[in-house]
C-alpha cells in the first residue's frame, strides 16, 4: 500500500511558521539590538536628569542607589510579593471562573443573551471606578484588592473563551456528534480544547490589565505593594523610589508574561497555542 | 442499464461478508432552508454492503441529502431511516467522513482521533486499541499513529478520517466528497483504496461525488441528480462491473459517456437558468479533452477525465 509521504516534514512547523518574519536576524543580534536599546535609554535619561534637580528628575545612578536602599530594608521585596500574591490569585480566580462563564454563554443562547448586557456594561466600566466599592463592601484589606484583579480578568476572559466557542469549527463539531460525543461530551472534548487558543489569549490580556488595577488599588489603600510604595515615596520626597516602583512593575509584568508564554507554548502546543 | 429513480433497489451486490440489517431508506424527503427548496421527493434504498455514489453538478443538493441521511439537516417533509429507526440527529450508526480535514481534532494524534468514537461509546481501552490498531494498519497510518493531523498530507488525513469512522462500526459510512479537496494523483490513489478497504470491511457507503470517473470506480449503484434548486434524483444506474475498475475498459467508457449526458443535461439547465447558454449541451466529443479516452482507445491510463 501507498502511503503519501507528509507534506510537513515534523511537529515543528507551527512553531516556525511565523519565523520569516520574526527570526529574520540570528539570536545573538536580536538580542544585542535590544540590549543596546536599553542601554541608550537609559543614556539618554541620566543626559536629560543633568539638567534637573534630584526631586523633578532622579539620575539611574540615584535610582539604583535607591533600589539598593530599598533592597536592603526589605521594602522592594515586600512590595514586589505583595503585589504579585495580589495579581496572581485575582488573576487565577477571573480565570477559573471566566473560562467556564465563557463556555456556558458559548452553548447555551439564552443565557448569553441574559448576561449580554451586563458584560456589554461593565466592560466600559475600568476596576478604578470600583476602588472605593471596594473598599467600603470588602474592606481595606486583600479581599478588596483581589475582588478588582478578579472584575478585571473574569470579564476579558469570558468574552475571549464565548468568542472562541462561537468560532469552533462547524464540521469539527458535526464530526464530533457522528462520532458519538452528546452535548457534554462535546463541549468537554471538543468546544473546550477548541477554545484554548483564546482562552490563552484572554488570560494574557488580562494579566496586563491587572497590573494596571493593582496600582490604583494600592495606591489608594494599601500599606504594601508596589503601588503603595510609589505613592508613599511622595511623603519622603523620594522621587527615586517612584522610578524604582515603576521599573520593578514593568520588570515583573514582563516576567509574568514570559512565563505564561513558555508554560503555555510548551504544554498546550497542541491546542494551537504558539508563541 | 438505466433504472427509474422510483423503482425500488435490487441489492446484493459488491462487497463480501455484507453486514445484515443495516440499510438506509429516504422516503419522500423534501429538504427546505427557509422558503428555498433544496431536495424534492427524493426516494432511496441503501442495501447492507452496498456503495452508492451520489453523483451530480455542484450545487444540485446531493450533500444536503447526505446531511439529511447524516442527521445534520432534519427534512422538511419524508423520512430517513437507518436501520429500521428514524434519523433524528446525528448519531454513531452514521459515520461521516467529510471533505474537509478539519473534520479531524487537530490536537488529537492520529490514534487519538481514530479511538474518539470507540473512546465515547465507552469500549474498554485494550479492546479500543485493538480496533484501532486494526483500522490504522487498514488505511496504511500504522506508522503515523502518534503524528498529529498537520503533520499529515491530504491524502493521509482523509484515510485518518476514514479510520476514525469504520473504527465507530457504523451503520453507514457517509462519505461527503472526501477526495474533492486532493490533488489528482492523490485522488487515484485513494479512490483505489476506498475500492480494497470496502470490499475489505463489507460496510455499507453513502459517497457523494461530482465526479463520473470517481463514481464509477466505487459504486454499485450511481445515483444522478437534477440540477437544484428542487433537486431530484433523477436515474439510478447499476454498476456490476469487476473490480478493480478500469475507465479505459469498453463497458466503463460507454457508462461514462452516459452519465456525462445525464449530467451535462442538468448542467446546462443551471448555465441557461443563470443565462449563460455555453453550448455545454452534455453531448460526447465536445470541448472535453479526454473525449478520446473514453472511446476505450489505448494507450490512456488517466482515470480522473471528465471533470
Amino acid at each position: 500500500m501507498t502511503v503519501e509521504a507528509p507534506t510537513v516534514p515534523d511537529r515543528t512547523r507551527r512553531a516556525a511558521a511565523p519565523g520569516p518574519r520574526r527570526n529574520r536576524w540570528p539570536r545573538l543580534t536580536r538580542i544585542g539590538l535590544s540590549v543596546l536599546s536599553v542601554a541608550l535609554g537609559v543614556l539618554i535619561w541620566d543626559l536629560v536628569s543633568r539638567n534637573y534637580t534630584a526631586f523633578f528628575l532622579p539620575s539611574p545612578r540615584l535610582t539604583l542607589d535607591g533600589a539598593v536602599e530599598l533592597v536592603r530594608d526589605g521594602t522592594l521585596w515586600d512590595s514586589v510579593s505583595a503585589s504579585s500574591t495580589r495579581i496572581l490569585t485575582g488573576w487565577l480566580l477571573g480565570v477559573l471562573v471566566g473560562v467556564p462563564m465563557g463556555l456556558l454563554m458559548g452553548c447555551v443562547p439564552w443565557l448569553r443573551l441574559m448576561l449580554d448586557p451586563y458584560i456589554q456594561f461593565f466592560r466600559f466600566v475600568p476596576p478604578i471606578a470600583f476602588v472605593t466599592l471596594a473598599i467600603i463592601w470588602l474592606g481595606p484589606g486583600e479581599a478588596s484588592k483581589v475582588a478588582l484583579i478578579f472584575y478585571t480578568t473574569v470579564f476579558i476572559v469570558a468574552l475571549n473563551t464565548l468568542a472562541g466557542v462561537l468560532s469552533v469549527n462547524e464540521i469539527r463539531m458535526r464530526a464530533a456528534r457522528a462520532l458519538g460525543a452528546g452535548p457534554v461530551r462535546s463541549l468537554v472534548s471538543v468546544v473546550l480544547p477548541s477554545t484554548v487558543p483564546h482562552v490563552v489569549t484572554g488570560a494574557r490580556l488580562a494579566m496586563g490589565n491587572s497590573f494596571l488595577t493593582i496600582v490604583s488599588a494600592e495606591i489608594v489603600a494599601a500599606q504594601s505593594g508596589l503601588g503603595s510604595l510609589i505613592w508613599t515615596a511622595r511623603n519622603y520626597a523620594k522621587t527615586e523610589w517612584v522610578f524604582v516602583g515603576i521599573i520593578a512593575l514593568g520588570l515583573l509584568g514582563y516576567l509574568f508574561d514570559w512565563i505564561l508564554r513558555l508554560v503555555t507554548g510548551r504544554t498546550l502546543r497542541r491546542y494551537g497555542v504558539t508563541f | 442499464m438505466t433504472v427509474n429513480g422510483a423503482a425500488p433497489a435490487t441489492t446484493s451486490t459488491g462487497g463480501t461478508g455484507a453486514r445484515a440489517g443495516s440499510p438506509v431508506q429516504i422516503r419522500d424527503v423534501d429538504i427546505r432552508f427557509g422558503e428555498f427548496v433544496a431536495v424534492r421527493g427524493a426516494n432511496l434504498d441503501i442495501a447492507a454492503g452496498e456503495l452508492v455514489c451520489l453523483l451530480g453538478p455542484s450545487g444540485c443538493g446531493k450533500s444536503t441529502l447526505l446531511n439529511a441521511v447524516a442527521g445534520f439537516v432534519r427534512p422538511a417533509a419524508g423520512e430517513v431511516t437507518c436501520a429500521g429507526s428514524p434519523v433524528t440527529g446525528p448519531d454513531v450508526s452514521r459515520g461521516v467522513v467529510f471533505q474537509s480535514a478539519e473534520a479531524l481534532f487537530p490536537w488529537l494524534t492520529v490514534r487519538q482521533n481514530v479511538a474518539f468514537g470507540p473512546q465515547m461509546r465507552g469500549v474498554p481501552k485494550a479492546q479500543r486499541e485493538a480496533v484501532v490498531d486494526r483500522y490504522l494498519a487498514m488505511v496504511g497510518l500504522a506508522h503515523s499513529a502518534e503524528r498529529f493531523p498537520e503533520q499529515l498530507s491530504g491524502g493521509m488525513r482523509q484515510r485518518a478520517q476514514l479510520a476514525r469512522v469504520l473504527a465507530n462500526d457504523p451503520s453507514v459510512v457517509l462519505m461527503d466528497e472526501p477526495f474533492g479537496a486532493l490533488d489528482a494523483q492523490t485522488r487515484l490513489v485513494m479512490q483505489v483504496e476506498l475500492d480494497r478497504i470496502w470490499r475489505e470491511t463489507g460496510a455499507t457507503i453513502v459517497f457523494v461525488t461530482h465526479d463520473i470517473g470517481e463514481a464509477i470506480l466505487l459504486g454499485d449503484r450511481i445515483v444522478t441528480m437534477t440540477a437544484g434548486p428542487s433537486a431530484a434524483i433523477k436515474n439510478v444506474y447499476r454498476c456490476d462491473l469487476p473490480r478493480p475498475r478500469d475507465l479505459t475498459d469498453p463497458t466503463c467508457a460507454a457508462l461514462f459517456r452516459e452519465l456525462r449526458e445525464d449530467i451535462g443535461a442538468e448542467v446546462a439547465r443551471t448555465l441557461r437558468a443563470q443565462g449563460l447558454d455555453e453550448g455545454h449541451d452534455g453531448r460526447p466529443g465536445g470541448a472535453h479533452p479526454d473525449a478520446a479516452a473514453q472511446d476505450g482507445r489505448p494507450g490512456r491510463d488517466d482515470r480522473t477525465e471528465g471533470r
